[in-house]
């Protein structure tokens, strides 16, 4: 055992730890460095679906059914496979139209509905306020199994003021407190509260792995030996198995946990809370869905160990399996381990009770005691409310976990609080068929929703609740073994003779049947009214619709004035100034004054209400402000008309814009093209220029100069002039052929007498290099249908640039020409350096030579751009053979029959050569 | 957008898992065998349950968005 100041002591400190987390999250998000925006903690914060019902219950399941502990986490995996398709949907919803708890989203969807957000509260405080209390029963009992000598009777109770899980739950309550309501935001957001039960998460589970790991390896010789002992006994090996004492497998029953908790790992308002209202980003749900199942994998790794462990262990005698996880530890001789075992346990159960709590009182704050309190005059007269509100959410918060106190102190080790928990899962599943339906089916109707929920909740209460009840000694238990006045039809747990399922199994059929016919039935009784299909088609169309493009229910006036004051009156007069002022920003009005009062604005101040006091008072108190038209089913249609013509229109003006974009990004490249072009033609031009006006210049200055030098000056004179008139002329060449306006002679060419005729051109350049041409050709070739002169061009420039490159000693030429059925291919191979690689790509640009700056041969740079542009007219290719040995090998292939050639002449000058 | 193929492959998950964690492929793993020591039964639970968390897991982060 251990001593009471000791775990007394521990658990204090460990909620002080809490505490110092909460606060420093609350810190970070104040200083916008949230820590709570990943996926991560995200993922954790939904582990608080693991209450201390998980951590000790799950052990005390196994250790009396085997495998039956695992429905209730393979439902939730069942949920996460889907969640990326449903829940995603529901955070969209819940965040564009800031619905903050599952009342408020069952009633919005259902025309705002006060009186159905009311009932969805009633059952919701109904089946979860036991639960609370089987938390806080957990804290107690463990507790009080730690400071206890092992085997001794617990003393009698104490006087109420000096139990400790009164403590317990005022120190949970003033945490909520603190950091569940720390101020008045339009959506419900707790960044301190998230973090912290994400860190209890971690805490549960290590703590629980850390029991496991000391039962198998530490109090047995690891899992096999401990399977081997299980297996050995002929009682605990049926644990093992499906059929179990003789009975077969319930697998109804199997199926029937497994859909409550899927239903419940989203329903229950804890976890709609951190799934949905805490969501940060909906993109954190993509690794949540997966990260979330594994965790339920890894506690419950250990449940079947430690529950197999504790029943070989303690043997016959009387341990509760529910505490094994407590007791082994120390029967074990582990105090420490046992009392991290109980933080964890604790940490299980508060992080539930806060979550939970929270939920719960936003819920009771807006659905039951804001619309009282609105009808009232008095109070409706207030004009700031917000610190009511803070106030009412406080005492909510204070009421319900005292009521959970309560309900634990009255039951105490009654039936009723040990199968709490899957009666509160049973309870909150009636949700299930109005809010999924109401998010993928446009029919349904506040009336169906409201019959669907009362028949489901009745059946619930009459099946399940009532007989737990009165099993717990409250009560007669006349009327589950007779019936109801005797009626053998109306046993609870046998309705209308339905025998031979379980009672959770039968209850849930039942409850659910009634529940989802009625909502359907009674829904398509009457079409749904105006209000009820806007709402509608905003639920269920939620991800067709942009926030420019959605569309606003809402005709009739108002005045800005009164939106402000009634915004003031909710939100305080700091938070309605900011809302309204960045509203105008984002509308581009330069102040409040010039807001105009439309549809828009009476929305966004709704929405904003919403967030606040819930959906349904909401509409109440904005419709007090404004004068409405009442909209009729088809004004209804039309405004959704308008809406989706907006966002055709808004569509194809993107489009346009798109395209234009485009267009203009083509063009800016054309330009900076020319510019280019234009920048290499000066540079071209003004090297000879430079060097013809100094030498003339000297030439001028210096009327002595020799007549030899003068005449050599001149000669270099007239080659450089040579040359300007050359490129000038291959300039004007190229931008002939580029844009179309070049001549080109249609004529038959016999390409052996073209080849033999370039390779006289060269021949006597070739002789003054000391270097060779050999021609290889075929003894005949068909004849080409193509420019000549043209021909002899691209022929000429490619033999002169090979001269170029030919060494000064054993040049050689190779100049082929290969014919086949399709085309006539001609290359000119010198044994030259070759091109660089990194040069390759290049050659074929304008002003492009091959060589570096000090090597550079003479030539203008345009040669090969314009052969190339020629060849391409012809519809060939020229390229740069790369596969060759030694030297360069350019080689170009004309088809015999050309392609059809665009005539027309492009628009803009096409100067890239890219297209000829 | 893939969105609509992963909404189909997820549905198409939910429904295999649903088919393995219930009757009668739930029995098939009903034998008196061990898996490394470890009673094939639960075992089994575990392995498939690891699996399809696997398969989630490995459908969600595959693409980036």
């Amino acid at each position: 055992m251990l001593a009471p100041s000791l775990v007394l002591f521990a658990s204090f400190a460990y909620l002080l730890l809490l505490f110092f987390v909460a606060w420093w999250a609350d810190k970070r998000a104040d200083a916008q460095r949230s820590v709570i925006g990943n996926a991560w903690v995200y993922a954790l914060s939904m582990a608080v679906y693991c209450t201390a019902w998980t951590y000790f219950g799950s052990v005390g399941r196994a250790a009396s059914g085997g495998v039956w502990f695992l429905p209730i986490y393979l439902g939730p995996m069942l949920a996460m496979l889907l969640a990326w398709v449903v829940v995603r949907k529901m955070i969209r919803i819940a965040h564009t139209y800031r619905i903050t708890s599952i009342a408020d989203f069952i009633a919005s969807r259902h025309g705002k509905s006060p009186l159905l957000a009311g009932l969805v509260t009633a059952i919701t405080v109904v089946g979860i306020v036991p639960y609370i209390a089987l938390q806080l029963k957990a804290i107690d009992s463990g507790y009080k199994l730690l400071t206890n000598p092992a085997g001794a009777v617990p003393g009698a109770a104490g006087p109420w003021w000096q139990d400790g899980a009164l403590y317990a739950a005022l120190a949970l309550a003033g945490f909520t407190m603190v950091f569940g309501t720390r101020h008045l935001e339009s959506r419900e957001r707790h960044e301190g509260m998230v973090a912290a039960i994400a860190f209890e998460s971690v805490v549960k589970l290590i703590a629980f792995v850390a029991v496991g790991i000391f039962v198998t390896w530490g109090l047995f010789g690891g899992p096999v030996d401990l399977f081997a002992r299980v297996q050995a006994d002929p009682q605990l090996r049926d644990l093992l198995r499906l059929a179990q004492n003789g009975h077969p497998f319930a697998y109804e029953q199997w199926f029937a946990l497994t859909m409550l908790s899927m239903l419940s790992v989203i329903f229950l308002p804890r976890q709609f809370q951190v799934l949905v209202v805490e969501n940060v980003d909906e993109r954190h749900l993509k690794r949540a869905v997966w990260v979330f199942p594994a965790y339920l994998l890894a506690i419950n790794l250990f449940v079947l160990p430690i529950a197999l462990g504790g029943l070989l262990y303690f043997g016959g005698s009387n341990v509760g399996a529910d505490t094994f996880v407590l007791s082994l530890p120390l029967a074990g001789g582990q105090p420490a381990l046992a009392l991290a075992a109980f933080v964890g346990g604790l940490s299980a159960a508060t992080g539930m009770v806060i979550v939970e709590t929270i939920a719960v009182s936003t819920m009771v704050c807006n659905d039951f005691v804001m619309p009282l309190l609105l009808r009232s005059g008095a109070f409706a007269r207030q004009q700031d409310l917000s610190g009511w509100l803070l106030a009412i959410r406080r005492a909510a918060i204070v009421a319900v976990l005292l009521l959970g106190y309560l309900y634990f102190h009255l039951a105490g080790e009654a039936y009723a609080l040990v199968s709490i928990g899957l009666i509160s899962f049973a309870a909150v599943a009636q949700f299930a068929p109005t809010a999924l339906g109401g998010m993928y089916w446009r029919g349904g109707t506040r009336e169906g929703a409201l019959a669907g929920l009362l028949a489901g909740f009745a059946l619930w209460t009459y099946t399940l609740m009532l007989p737990s009840i009165a099993k717990s000694g409250w009560w007669h238990t006349d009327f589950i073994a007779e019936g109801l006045w005797g009626i053998a039809l109306l046993k609870p747990e046998q309705l209308f003779g339905l025998a031979g399922l379980d009672n959770l199994t039968h209850s849930l059929f039942w409850s659910m049947l009634a529940n989802t016919g009625l909502y359907v039935g009674v829904s398509l009784w009457r079409t749904p009214s105006a209000n009820e299909t806007s709402q509608a088609l905003l639920f269920v169309d939620v991800f067709d619709r942009t926030d420019t493009a959605r569309p606003i229910f809402w005709r009739g006036r108002a005045q800005v004035s009164d939106l402000q004051a009634l915004a003031r009156r909710f939100l305080g007069a700091d938070v309605a100034s900011r809302l309204f002022a960045d509203y105008a920003r984002q509308g581009g009005a330069s102040s409040i004054g010039e807001i105009a009062a439309d549809a828009r604005l009476v929305q966004f101040v709704e929405t904003q209400l919403a967030g606040a006091i819930g959906s349904a008072s909401a509409r109440v108190m904005v419709a007090s402000v404004v004068e409405e038209e009442a909209l009729d089913i088809d004004a209804v249609l039309r405004i959704l008309d308008e809406a989706s013509q907006l966002r055709a229109h808004s569509q194809a003006l993107e489009q346009a814009t798109a395209e234009l974009r485009a267009a203009n990004l083509r063009l800016a490249g054309l330009d900076r093209l020319k510019d280019d072009f234009m920048s290499s033609v000066t540079h071209e031009l003004r090297t000879p220029l430079t060097s013809i006006r100094a030498l003339t210049e000297l030439m001028l200055d210096e009327p002595q100069m020799p007549l030899e030098q003068r005449h050599e000056f001149l000669a270099i004179v007239v080659t450089e002039t040579e040359r300007l008139s050359r490129l000038v002329n291959q300039v004007l060449d190229l931008a002939k052929i580029e844009s179309g306006h070049a001549q080109w002679h249609d004529e038959a060419v016999d390409l052996i007498e073209l080849l033999k005729q370039a390779a006289q051109t060269v021949h006597e350049l070739l002789r003054e290099r000391g270097a060779e041409l050999v021609l290889d050709l075929p003894g005949q070739a068909p004849t080409l249908h193509a420019d000549r002169d043209r021909l002899m061009q691209v022929l000429l420039n490619l033999l002169s640039n090979a001269i170029k490159f030919l060494p000064s000693s054993g040049g050689r030429i190779d100049l082929r020409l290969r014919v086949d059925e399709h085309a006539a291919t001609v290359e000119v191979h010198d044994n030259g350096p070759g091109v660089p690689p990194d040069q390759q790509a290049l050659i074929f640009e304008k002003f492009r030579q091959g060589g570096d700056a000090t090597s550079r041969p003479q030539g203008t740079g345009l040669g090969l751009p314009i052969s190339r542009q020629i060849v391409e007219h012809f519809g060939g290719t020229i390229e740069l053979r790369t596969d060759a040995h030694q030297g360069a090998c350019f080689a170009f292939q004309i088809p015999w029959q050309a392609p059809a050639q665009p005539t027309a002449a492009l628009a803009v000058p096409d100067l890239s050569g890219d297209s000829a | 957008m893939q969105d609509s193929l992963r909404h189909q492959r997820l549905v198409g998950l939910f429904a295999l898992a649903l088919l393995l964690f219930n009757f009668p492929l739930l029995s098939l793993w009903d034998r008196d065998l061990t898996l490394a020591g470890i009673p094939l039964f639960p075992a089994a639970l575990f392995i498939v349950w690891a699996l399809v968390i696997a398969a989630l897991a490995w459908l969600m982060e595959k693409t980036a968005d």
